[in-house]
């Protein structure tokens, strides 16, 4: 039984280290679709935000050598990250909002273009640098180790999920609970939540449709961005990895859906989609293909959209207009 | 008194229509500014621009042997660009071609695996392209019926479908089809399952050109393709008129599926002469961008496709020759893109620059 409990237990803090990369990507693309605006681009944007994140702080601690500072890299990894997110998101809200292109097609010329820019500045990087880029082991530990005591982590049983996670985790954590707060506590959140509901009830009630669009847009490219660079700096081992950053935009997408627009269950949706990820590695069973657990994420997220739009109910829908471009010109 | 500052610095207008020449002047313009961009870009990581854009040209159309890679790229994204089409006329966002092209190359594999030495080659290759199709076309029925039905989102909806169906094909390698146990690879295809050569590139390229004709028939000069724009344009319009919307959206979806399977019959069995996960390998994206950017135009997507083609096929050349990482083809592609979607804005609307005088005499 005991043996039965760890494994359980170490199946869930594998399950949130694989789930956090995806907490951000989620609450970034949230943010970005109750505006309205579907940003398709989420794999491209975290392919940005995982290369740039990397290269910052690969540059910092070169340039800091010895002295480098663990704390002012994880602010830099992010800072990097989210500033690759908002120039990525701009080019999308630039073109879908001023200048009026269709959602869906920007969305995947920005997958293809965020994802060539990855790529491309994470292989140029290597190339640069002699065939290798890894950060010190050093700083790696700031970037994937608990931030709490270890008298914390040591707790029996509990202690290990509790506290025993990355520094990502919990501020994906306060970002979830920030966010919902904003959204359905704040006249801000409310407002950004009428213009994807209804760009033309919330035009006509005075609210600024586009500025409210490219914020959220924008900020929440910013956001999805820092997910890819989790991504990189503690499941990859600060080394960059195409391979495995590849689809994690995506799922991200998907995690949206099931968690039905609401951040707080981005939260356990995001440790459950983790956990689908990694379950084939720990959990063998007869008969089931290891491919097949793979699959399962999105089987799961189709039957929800399924189940949502047959039981119709008003607090479980997408966003109104999401998707659709809003000009007040067109009425 | 007032009034001249409320008047906005820029304001909008829509265009009545303009004359073609002046479209193609900004389409081109679009294109040579994306191209100013690119090479910026290679500017920036230290390669000479007209070398390397030089390297790409050579590269994908110099010799014989690169101008068939560069059409083999251009096959599956045209393909599939037409199949995106009607769907995109009909406002049905369908971003799901990349899952069924490996669903169309699932049935057709099904077929080149198991009946290869019970079938003629014409025979076999026939029922191939036909189970592709029908597989295809399956595949995208599914998200149409619940569209038709309950109205769900079918964006997200055949979003997701490409990610299952390409996680099938992971089983499949690993499973059932796997060749050589642990090798993960599916055997390649008996020669009878693999398309013939016409000009020394698989012959998937004549299917193509020939369903540019059909698209444009269809789209153009058919029943079907006029309630597919009615839809298209307002789908009240199409109930009222008493179209079966619910219906034209599943047989359109079903036609859609269908000719993206086919592209994945091709590239199965023309190109790769197997069956992998990476079957699609992104031609369902880009392709859906082809599509857009061609407005939907059957013919104007063949030029697209093939510079598309050209670009990429150039950065392989380009990662040879000059050490210059082939992701720069998605980078140049992607800024292409962008351009292309920002220009048509210059098309549709005129800005108006706010005047001094015009303001004092308001």
């Amino acid at each position: 039984m005991g043996n039965f409990m760890n494994l359980f237990i170490a199946l869930i803090i594998a399950a949130i280290t694989y789930g956090t990369p995806l907490l951000f990507g989620t609450l970034g693309e949230t943010l970005t679709e109750k505006s309205g605006n579907l940003n398709l681009g989420v794999e491209g944007i975290m392919f940005m935000g995982g290369a740039l994140g990397l290269g910052g702080v690969f540059y910092y601690e070169k340039a800091a050598g010895a002295g480098a500072n663990g704390l002012v890299a994880v602010v830099i990894g992010v800072l990097c990250a989210f500033l690759a997110g908002v120039l990525a998101s701009l080019i999308f809200s630039f073109l879908t909002i001023t200048l009026r292109a269709n959602q869906n097609v920007t969305g995947l010329a920005l997958s293809i273009f965020g994802t060539g820019v990855g790529q491309f500045a994470g292989e140029y990087m290597r190339v640069r640098e002699n065939g290798y880029i890894s950060i010190g082991n050093h700083l790696k530990t700031f970037f994937q180790n608990s931030p709490f005591p270890d008298v914390l982590q040591k707790i029996p049983v509990v202690g290990g999920v509790l506290f025993g996670n990355s520094v990502f985790f919990y501020l994906g954590l306060m970002l979830a609970a920030g966010m919902f707060f904003f959204l359905n506590r704040t006249r801000t959140g409310l407002y950004l939540r009428s213009v994807g509901e209804s760009p033309a009830t919330a035009d006509a009630a005075g609210i600024a449709v586009e500025r409210y669009k490219y914020l959220a847009t924008v900020i929440g490219g910013g956001i999805s961005a820092v997910g890819g660079m989790v991504y990189i700096m503690t499941i990859a081992g600060c080394v960059w990895n195409h391979e495995g950053l590849s689809g994690v935009g995506w799922l991200a997408v998907a995690l949206v859906i099931f968690c039905m627009w609401r951040p707080l269950s981005a939260i356990w949706g995001s440790v459950l989609f983790g956990a689908l990820m990694i379950l084939y590695l720990r959990l063998v069973l007869p008969f089931i293909p290891t491919q097949i657990y793979k699959i399962l994420p999105y089987v799961v997220t189709v039957v929800v959209l399924i189940v949502s739009s047959m039981r119709n109910n008003k607090e479980k829908q997408p966003p109104a207009s999401l998707g659709l471009a809003y000009f007040r010109e067109d009425r | 008194m007032n009034h001249e500052k409320k008047t906005p610095l820029i304001r909008l207008a829509k265009r009545d229509g303009m004359e073609g020449w002046k479209i193609w002047c900004i389409r081109c313009g679009a294109v040579l500014f994306a191209l100013l961009l690119g090479a910026l870009v290679m500017g920036l990581v230290g390669a000479n621009p007209f070398t390397a854009y030089g390297a790409m040209v050579s590269g994908a159309l110099g010799k014989k042997s690169a101008i068939r890679q560069t059409v083999k790229i251009a096959v599956p994204l045209l393909g599939c660009a037409l199949a995106i089409a009607p769907c995109f006329k009909m406002r049905f966002w369908n971003i799901g071609a990349e899952g069924q092209i490996t669903a169309g190359a699932i049935a057709a594999s099904y077929f080149a695996l198991f009946w290869a030495d019970r079938l003629p080659a014409p025979v076999l290759l026939t029922v191939m392209g036909v189970a592709g199709a029908v597989g295809g076309g399956f595949w995208a029925l599914i998200p149409a019926f619940f569209k038709a039905r309950w109205n769900t989102n079918e964006t997200l909806f055949t979003l997701m479908m490409n990610y299952i169906v390409i996680g099938v094909v992971q089983w499949l390698q690993g499973g059932p089809w796997e060749g050589r146990k642990g090798s993960q690879i599916i055997p390649q295809f008996d020669e009878a399952a693999c398309l013939p050569r016409v000009f020394g590139i698989h012959c998937g390229w004549i299917i193509v050109l020939v369903l540019v004709v059909f698209m444009h028939i269809y789209m153009n000069y058919t029943k079907h393709g006029y309630e597919i724009s009615v839809i298209g344009d307002s789908v009240n319009t199409a109930r009222y008129a008493g179209m079966n919307v619910g219906w034209v959206m599943m047989r359109t979806m079903f036609l859609s599926g269908a000719i993206s399977g086919i592209v994945g019959f091709i590239v199965a069995s023309g190109a790769n002469n197997t069956l992998y996960d990476g079957v699609a390998g992104g031609v369902g994206f880009t392709s859906i961008t082809v599509a857009w950017l061609s407005q939907l135009n059957a013919f104007a997507m063949v030029g697209i496709s093939v510079l598309l083609a050209v670009l990429s096929k150039g950065a392989e050349t380009l990662q040879t020759r000059m050490a210059v990482p082939a992701s720069i083809s998605d980078i140049i592609t992607g800024i292409l893109l962008f351009c292309m979607l920002g220009c048509e804005f210059f098309i549709h609307y005129r800005l108006i620059f706010r005047k001094k005088k015009e303001a004092r005499n308001g």
